[in-house]
């Protein structure tokens, strides 16, 4: 037995889990798939004094369509998305990175909600939800509120979210049939987090891009949306693209950092390629098609 | 500190336990249930020597609280073999491969290899070899253990296996 003691709770229902964490005034975490959690309670970075699971709380999961879009309860499994028709046909780029999220058997048990909250800079979840522009359901006992994913992370597992406050859901906007998803990352190994990466969505109108979403792993703080490369792309067809001067312009905006993984020059030089590969590879798909 | 009663199916049969809320499910099989074939490597999701299936589906038993558990059909190792000893699928094809060397990872990798391959499971090549990056072997006897995957793979899709799927 590693961590140190606490008291559990599985709620039913938002509202007790929302009663317990207002009641714990700060004393208590979340845990959904526990697959972040569970290794920080072992090695004890991680000492709350009451644990609210919400793997029973019924409200908390599933995938369905919504008006305007799709709702993800956040203890939907990972595993959940891979298995999803609707994301596959509605929101290919979500499946695309889940199947680069942690293992087959971490993503067994680890959520969709649990990434988000958890703010991993390096994370493939946090950043579609930039890309793709979702919004983050929060509630607690105060009221409920939502928040824009691009506005949500405040730094390295910082967020927005109060002691209080609990994710309830997370809702991406709908994208045009047949859009073009985009995922490019580079980790040491299939599961680890990217050393750099980048994901996104273009939607094309009469031939041009009309809607672009890109935002970068690992080139930040935060999730970081590449609006200035998500400017040079719109108005232009495929083919018009210049997929190293839309790269360039998207690093720029970047910061990132030097860490044990890697320094921040190497993420520059090999974000940068990454995006203008994957550039290069959408429009290679425009040729063809 | 809370202490909660749990109830589960563990390779087939019913138990029963109070639990501290911070019992892990792997030091509940192992210590209270007896089921030392769950391994604990790291005990924290790392290396997949704790592997176990809960409902059906591989998951990391160092992960998971016991808690968590109440009302789960757990299989662990222990419970592949037949009663009379016949080996279970996955336990004869890694056998006959010589996919183990000191064992310490084999109980995580036969589980792995149980979930996605039971019957009427349907896994190409590709998707097995993306689960067993969950697994880390110290004696790298990687290739024993991708030669099983492969047999099992062709067994439950014939040449198809070889095509396509992901992790
Ligand atoms: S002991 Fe559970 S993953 Fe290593």
């Amino acid at each position: 037995m590693k961590p140190a003691p606490f008291d559990y709770y599985a709620p039913a229902t938002i509202s007790e889990a929302c009663q317990l964490l207002s009641e714990a005034s700060g004393g208590a975490t979340v845990i959904a798939g526990g697959q972040t959690l569970m290794p920080l309670l072992n090695l004890r970075m991680s000492q709350p004094f009451i644990l609210v699971d919400i793997n029973n709380t019924a409200e908390m999961k599933g995938i369905s369509a919504v008006d305007g879009g799709i709702r993800i309860g956040p203890a939907t499994r990972q595993y959940e998305v891979l298995e999803s028709e609707l994301l596959v046909e509605r929101l290919p780029l979500l499946v695309e990175a889940v199947r680069h999220v942690g293992h087959h058997q971490t993503r067994n048990r680890g959520t969709v909600g649990g990434s988000i909250a958890l703010g991993e800079p390096a994370a493939e979840l946090p950043a579609c939800a930039v890309a793709l522009g979702a919004t983050i359901d929060i509630a607690s006992v105060r009221g409920t509120r939502q928040v824009p994913a691009s506005e949500f992370y405040l730094g390295p597992f910082m967020t927005v979210l109060e002691p209080d406050e609990l994710v309830t859901g997370i809702t991406f906007p709908a994208w045009p049939a047949g859009h073009l998803p985009l995922f490019s990352e580079l980790a040491q190994r299939p599961g680890d987090f990217a050393l750099v990466g980048v994901v996104g969505a273009l939607a094309l109108e009469a031939g041009k891009i009309s809607r672009a979403g890109i935002a970068w792993m690992a080139m930040g703080p935060t999730p970081l949306k590449a609006t200035a490369a998500e400017q040079l792309l719109l108005g232009k067809s495929l083919a018009e693209i210049d997929p190293q001067a839309v790269a360039e312009a998207a690093v720029a905006e970047t910061a990132p950092f030097d860490d044990k993984r890697t320094s921040a020059e190497y993420r520059r030089t090999v974000g940068a390629r990454l995006l203008a590969r994957a550039l290069r590879e959408l429009t290679a798909q425009g040729e063809a098609a | 500190m809370s202490n909660h009663k749990i109830e589960l199916t563990i390779n087939g049969r019913q138990y029963s336990g109070d639990v501290e809320a911070r019992t892990s499910l792997a030091d509940f099989l192992r210590d209270d249930a007896g089921f030392t074939g769950v391994h604990l490597g790291c005990e924290h999701g790392v290396c997949g020597a704790c592997t176990i299936t809960v409902d059906g589906r591989a998951v990391r038993s160092c992960l998971m609280l016991a808690v968590q558990a109440n009302g789960a059909t757990v299989v662990t190792a222990e419970g592949l073999a037949a009663e009379d000893g016949t080996l279970h699928p996955v336990q004869q094809v890694m056998m006959e491969e010589h996919a183990l060397q000191c064992g310490f990872c084999t109980p995580g990798v036969v589980m792995t290899l149980a979930s996605l391959t039971g019957e009427g499971k349907q896994c190409s090549q590709a998707q097995i070899e993306g689960a067993m990056s969950g697994h880390i072997c110290r004696c790298t006897g990687y290739q024993g253990i991708r030669r099983s995957a492969a047999r099992l793979a062709y067994d439950a899709m014939g040449d198809s296996a070889q095509q396509g799927g992901d992790a």
